[in-house]
Order: C-alpha cells, then structure tokens, then sequence
C-alpha cells in the first residue's frame, strides 16, 4: 500500500446493488458539501438529478458544478479517469467513486492502491433494507452481494423507513452475521453526516481539535488526549475493541519510537501512517449513539 | 453492364439449386445463378472468366470479430501460431520466450528514435510451460524505450523497466494482485487485468481507446477480409462515438474498401435508455457497407481467465465463480427497450450461469413485448448444455459459438477450468443444430486470426492444438459448416434476406476459393486457398491487395 501523503486525494468507493440508493447519497453529498471541493466519478451520468441551477458547465464526460464540484463519468475506464483527474488544478479536495452495481469495491480500492496521488479513505456499501435479504438470496446475485458487503468499511442500511421494526432487526443481524468487519448504519434517503460519509487526510490537526468536535447529529463526537508515547497499532486496535459503535477516528499518537503517526479508523478497518510535520497528539473519535438494541 | 461470372463450381447455399456454373450480376446484385442458357435471357452480357478455375461461395460471414485486429498489425506480433497480416506475410509462430525476445529486437533494429515505444500482441506462454517474460528480459531488448506485449487473451500485458518507470510502478510497495513483484520488490513486470494494464499500457502504444480501430487500422482490417475470404464482418464492441462514426463511414465509403462493416454498439458506460436511444440515433446512418443500430452487451468475463460466471460444480480447479459485468436488471432494461423499439441484442455468456440468466431475462422480456423474430443471440456461449439450448430454441434465439477455442484453448479447458466433461460439449454446434437454433461461428478476431474456413475446420473436426479430437458427438458436417458461416451468420444479424447465399436479388458478395471445400478432405477444410472476394460486385483479389 501507497504510504498516504499530505498532498494525497482521498477516494470514497461507494458500492452496492441497483436500487440501494447510490445516487441518492451522492447527491446528497453533493449538497452537503459545505465548501469541500468533491469529484465524483460515476458509471454513466444517467439519471443522476442534479439540480439545474447547481450546473454550471457540461460535456460529454465531466459536469461542473457550484462550490467547485464535480461529476464525471468514467465509462469502462476508471483508472484512465482518475488518471486524469490527478491532473486538474485545482486538485478536488476528496473523491468519490461510484461503483457499478455489480462491482466489487475491494478491486477498484486496489487499483487506488497503485495510483499515485491517491489514497482510499474506505469503502462504504449501501443495501436496501426491503429487499437486501431478497437480493442475497437471488440464484444470480447472492456470491456479489456478499463480496461488496464483505470488502465494506461501513454499510449503510439504507430505507430503514421501508420496513417494519421486526424485519430490520432481521436484516441488520443478518449484515452484522455475514459483514463482522463493517460498521452498520441505518438511513433513510442515504441521509448521512459528510463527516461520517467522508474524511479528509489533510487539513486536520489537533491544534485545533476542539472545532474537529462538532455536532453531528445522531452520532456522538468526542476527543481523547494522549499524553505518553504508544504502540499506534494496539492503541488503534484497542480502540476499535473498547468502542463497539465506532464509526471513524482520526487523529495522532507519539509512537514508542518517538515519530509521530496518523491513526485512521474507518468501521473497523485501521490505517497507520507517518503523520504530517507539526501534529500534536490526540484523536477525535465519531460514534453511532441511540443504536437500537437488537 | 451485366456481367456473366464462369466458375468451376459455385456453392450457392440455396437448396433449390446448390451448385451452379455461372452467375450473372448487374450494378453488384446477383441476377441469378444456374447454366449460362438460363441467365443469358437478361439480355447484353459479357462473360468473364476470371474464375473459370476458381470455386465461388457466397462471400464468408464473420459474426463477432473486432476491427482492432488491423490496428494491431502495426505492432510486433509474438503469437505461437504463424499468422498472416493484412500485406499477406506469413509471420512465423514464436515457440519459444528466447524466440519473443529476439524477434523484439530485430523489431527495435528498425527504430531510430530511442524513446519511441515497441508495443507488441498475441503472447501466449501456456504453449511454452507458462515461462514468463520479466522485464529484466525485456530490458535486455531496450532499456530506452518503453516496451509492452499484449498477451493473446488481450488481459495481460509484459513490460520492460522503462514502461513501469513511465507508469509510476518502478517503486516498492506495491501491493495487488494484478501486479506480481520480484525478490527485489519491484514489479516483475507482468501486469494481470485492465485496471492494472492502463497507466503502463499509455506508454507503451495501447491507448485507452484500444477497442476502437483508426482509419489505417480499418483499412488494413478490410484487407484482412479479402484474405480470408469474408464479405460481411461484425465490430463486435464499438463505442461509436460521433467521430469514429464518422471515419468509419468515409472508409468504409471508400471505392475500394472491400467490405460491409457491422459495428455493435457496446453498451458500458451508458444506461440502458441511453444506449438504446444512441443505438436507434445510429440507424438512420447505416449505408451499404456500414451498417448501424445493433446492440452487444458483455455479461461476464472468460473461462480461461476464470472471470466467466458458473452454474454448479463451478471450476474444475476449484477457482471462485466469475464476475458479472452487466447487472441483472440492467441486462433485463436493456432487453425490454431494445425488444420495445425493434433493436437487437448480441449478448456476450461465456459460463454456462451468464447463458442461463440471458435466457430467463428474454423469457421474460418476450411475455411482456411478444417480438416476433428478434434474433436475439448468444455470443460464445461456450457451455450451454442440452437443457439451455432447447429453452433457447424455443425463445427463438439465434447462437454465435467461439468454435476457434476448441483449437486454441481446448487442452486448457479439458485439463484445467472446466474439466474433461464439460470441454467436450463446450461450443454445442450439433446440438444447437439439432434443436434448429440459427448458428454462427466465430474467431473474435483478433483473440483469433479471422478465418471462416478454419474455424468451420474447428467446428468439423474439434482437433485440439495438441491433436485430440474433443467432443466427437459435437462435430458438424462440411455442408453444415460451410452455411453456418454465410447463410448462417448472416441469419443472426438479419442480413440473411440480402447475403449469405447466391440466388437472384441478393448482393454480389463471392468467396472465391482456389479448390472445392466440399471434396477436399475436411482435415484439409482449413488449407483451402482464398483467391480472393467479390463485394457488391467489385473484384478484390488478393494478389493486388
């Protein structure tokens, strides 16, 4: 793997089947972007509705938009795509690729892995809470559900609102059963914080940890300080065990050979690195609170 | 005006009168065939005997090969078997990697600039034990220019240093399965699958657009054709986009390109609203050898690359069942506006679970859009069984099998991804003749080198490449191969009411032949010389090409 560098895109693969819902969370994102310059890279543009007033220049491949945003699509070709668009200046702050919905998510984050100038963030998978046991059941379907579900950092069990108590609890025991290593998170019209959605590499110090500590609703932020050196991969993986509804952490720990190292936890999945010059230590922790009890 | 073709037999393939001696053309429509009595009543004529010796068949109907194959010519080909370009040179198979490496350098001798990339095709090492080119090998070609060669399966690259350098992969680190490192850490310098083949394959000469051909490419494409015989060829993926449409109708407009061209649209990248709105705009541009409005959908990978989709028992050496590369309700969109609008549909299954779900998704398409005569047809379907093809037969779908693979892959299949018992029904020509499915077959040139008259041998005798008969029950006869690739293919592209057979009315499209492929041998079917073609009337023979 790539070691991330400061100067690095991050890229958010999202997957899951048809219906899942997709295009409802990019656009979602797209209108939740709140200054982050996002590039999102889809299949086909098809029948993503961006609102009109939002476009600002179209081609055949790329659409601009408000706020610096954009949209292309990558046809066949994803990895000559993002190619290119290490490229462009400016650079987008963070990528998001949508996946076809018969990809798997963990070969595309491969192919991340060889490009420079990116690093994945994590790959988030959404089902559809109505028909997702359906789908994983289907004679054509069932090996590809459970590979995009099982290379996922988090799943959000979308269209919660579809169904009755009884049945999501099925659905989601179900996911918990057969995707241990994802943090599950339950929507409706794929409505999910950016800040859980996606996570940014650079910009983030903890010299300012307290505005890291925003409210976000329906989750639970808080910052831990460290004050003494740590082995960075126990202290991650310790983390990741002491906290069940963990979702993402980011932040940086002196490790017990004095450098200084990124901690990055997306689901369950933990990333170690060489933190940026300058850091000081501490971790910023988001959490799903209100989880209901299976 | 009218002219009188004498021959010394002509094949009609129509079964009111399957041989005749002359045939009578007029503006490159056929007026009839039969005994010069029986035409001279069309009036002034004259009579030319340029094929007085010669066999004429109906002009030979490829129906799944790639124009690409002529763009690929202009690279150093370094197949195993010997292969003729579009000039007609015979390049000799390499058999060995010391072979590939020298016959690199002579090609490196040629080039002055010191940058210049050697792109080279066709690499197939399961003929010399699997021994693998490293790009230690290569650099002993150049270690200035960036080198790469395709292998035959086109999801393989080998590269030199200088190419990962180019490519940003000359580093540590690297950690995926496509691209195998060395003691050292470095990439050995085999790249596995398309993701992996892109950074370094821009350097190299294999560009992103690799499916599409350019205007020499399709020139040298349409020689090709001449050579072997064929009249009719299909573009079996084009993304005709507006500027390669454009190129391709001012070629194939040309006076003297020699072929009717049939690209299908591929459908990746689009929705299926938007595919089948581009493919309907396509229609109306469709001229006499360019010939628009068709659909191909790819719904799996390949067998030998472990990507095709399985029903149960799955691999023979027990590898995870494939990937899909269309989603099943998006195959059902597709078919459902395609069959709304008059469109059709050429759908790519390699396993036998990618012909199953292809066959439910147009049952059920047809219950709500009952289209009569769709011709929908099934691309390789290498392992449809008996039960499949019947279901088939009764949907009406029509069937391109990729008869070359018993050649070139059969040993592989029968000893490695589908075991002895499903090699030996793999490309069912018998049955699917016995169910009256409408065939064709094919060399999806230029995975294998366009030929009708070999892959018809392919289908007769289903001789491996290391000389087993495989799948006895599964051969045809010489008659039914030889109209399984004119009427037959032509049949699956709705062109059978104007090529494929030599009667009154049809267009003027000859195979002349050089001996009868009916009395040869049918282990000499494969060797029977091409003179050349005739299309829409015009002579192209070979030896002025």
């Amino acid at each position: 793997m790539n070691t991330p560098d400061k100067t690095d895109q991050p890229i958010t693969i999202i997957g899951g089947y048809l219906g899942a819902g997709k295009t409802t969370l990019v656009n979602h994102l797209l209108r939740n972007a709140n200054g982050l310059k996002l590039a999102i890279l889809v299949n086909e543009f098809g029948e993503l509705p961006i609102d009109a007033d939002l476009i600002e220049a179209e081609d055949d491949n790329l659409i601009s938009l408000a706020g610096g945003c954009i949209c292309c699509s990558y046809g066949n070709d994803m990895v000559a795509a993002l190619m290119e668009l290490s490229q462009m200046h400016p650079k987008p702050d963070h990528v998001v690729v949508e996946a076809s919905g018969v990809a798997i998510p963990g070969s595309i984050a491969g192919s991340v892995s060889f490009l420079d100038g990116f690093s994945l963030d994590g790959i988030l998978t959404l089902v559809d809470a109505y028909t997702l046991l359906e789908k994983a059941s289907d004679t054509y379907l069932s090996d590809t559900i459970l590979r995009q579900l099982s290379d996922s950092n988090i799943i959000l069990l979308n269209k919660v609102d579809l169904i009755g108590a009884p049945a999501l609890e099925e659905v989601q025991n179900w996911i918990a059963e057969h995707a241990p290593q994802a943090q599950i998170i339950q929507t409706q019209n794929a409505k999910v914080p950016l800040a859980v959605a996606l996570q940014r590499h650079d910009s983030f110090s903890t010299e300012h940890a307290s505005s890291q500590v925003q409210h976000i609703e329906g989750f639970e932020t808080e910052f831990l300080s460290i004050e003494k050196p740590v082995d960075a991969y126990s202290y991650g993986t310790k983390l990741i065990a002491k906290h069940p509804h963990l979702v993402r952490a980011k932040g940086f720990v002196r490790d017990v050979s004095g450098m200084m190292k990124t901690i990055q936890i997306v689901g369950k999945r933990l990333d170690i690195h060489d933190a940026p010059q300058g850091v000081k230590q501490g971790i910023v922790l988001i959490s799903q609170k209100n989880i209901p009890s299976m | 005006m009218i002219k009188i073709f004498k021959a010394k037999k002509i094949l009609t393939m129509n079964p009111a009168q399957p041989e005749a001696e002359y045939v009578a053309v007029r503006y490159g429509t056929i007026l009839g065939a039969g005994s010069l009595d029986a035409l001279k009543g069309w009036g002034e004529h004259e009579i030319d005997e340029t094929f007085a010796d010669k066999v004429i068949m109906p002009g030979f109907v490829e129906g799944h090969a790639h124009t690409m194959e002529g763009t690929l010519w202009r690279h150093v080909y370094c197949g195993y078997f010997d292969r003729m370009d579009p000039d007609g040179k015979i390049w000799p198979g390499i058999k060995s990697k010391e072979g590939v490496l020298e016959r690199l350098k002579e090609a490196e001798q040629q080039l002055d600039d010191p940058d210049t990339p050697l792109p080279g095709w066709q690499l197939d090492p399961i003929y010399f034990d699997n021994v693998r080119i490293t790009r230690q090998d290569l650099d002993e070609v150049s270690s200035t220019r960036p080198i790469g060669v395709l292998h035959a399966s086109g999801h393989i690259m080998n590269v030199n240093s200088k190419a990962l350098e180019l490519g940003g992969f000359l580093k540590p680190g690297l950690n995926h399965p496509g691209i195998p490192l060395g003691k050292d850490g470095l990439p050995e310098g085999e790249l596995r699958g398309p993701d992996v083949m892109t950074p370094v394959g821009i350097h190299v000469g294999f560009g992103r657009d690799m499916l599409d051909c350019d205007e020499r490419g399709l020139r040298d494409f349409g020689k090709l054709c001449v050579r072997a015989g064929v009249t009719t060829v299909t573009d079996l993926a084009a993304r005709l986009q507006e500027d390669s449409v454009d190129m391709m109708l001012r070629i194939t407009g040309e006076d003297r390109f020699p072929a009717c061209v049939v690209p299908l649209r591929f459908f990746h990248g689009l929705t299926p609203k938007e595919l089948v709105d581009h493919a309907e705009s396509l229609l109306g541009q469709s001229t006499q050898r360019l010939r628009l409005g068709r659909i191909k959908i790819v719904s799996d990978g390949s067998i030998q690359g472990f990507t095709a989709r399985m029903r149960a028992p799955g691999y023979y050496n027990g590898a995870p069942n494939g990937l899909w590369y269309v989603a099943p309700d998006q195959m059902a969109e597709i078919y459902d506006l395609a069959l709304e609008r008059g469109l059709q549909v050429h759908t790519h299954t390699n396993g036998d679970e990618a012909t199953q779900l292809a066959i439910e998704t147009l049952e059920n398409a047809l219950k709500k859009h009952p289209v009569p005569n769709h011709r929908f047809t099934l691309q390789h379907c290498q392992l449809a069984d008996a039960a499949q093809l019947r279901r088939m037969a009764g949907l009406g779908m029509c069937v391109n099998f990729f008869s070359n693979h018993t050649f070139y892959w059969g040993d592989e299949h029968y000893r490695l991804t589908v075991g002895p018992e499903r090699a030996e029904r793999m490309n069912a020509c018998a049955s699917a003749l016995e169910n009256g499915i409408p065939m064709a077959i094919h060399s999806d040139a230029p995975i294998t080198p366009l030929g009708p008259l070999f892959t018809a041998w392919c289908a007769v005798n289903r001789i491996t490449a290391s000389g087993r008969v495989q799948g006895a029950h599964e051969r045809i006869s010489v008659e039914d191969a030889l109209r399984t690739i004119t009427l037959g293919a032509a049949y699956t592209l709705k062109m059978d009411g104007e090529v494929g057979s030599i009667e009154a009315g049809k267009r003027a499209d000859f195979a002349i032949l050089e001996d009868d492929p009916t009395t040869v041998d049918p282990m000499a079917l494969k060797d029977v010389p091409v003179w050349g073609t005739v299309q829409g009337g015009r002579i192209f023979s070979t030896a002025d090409l």
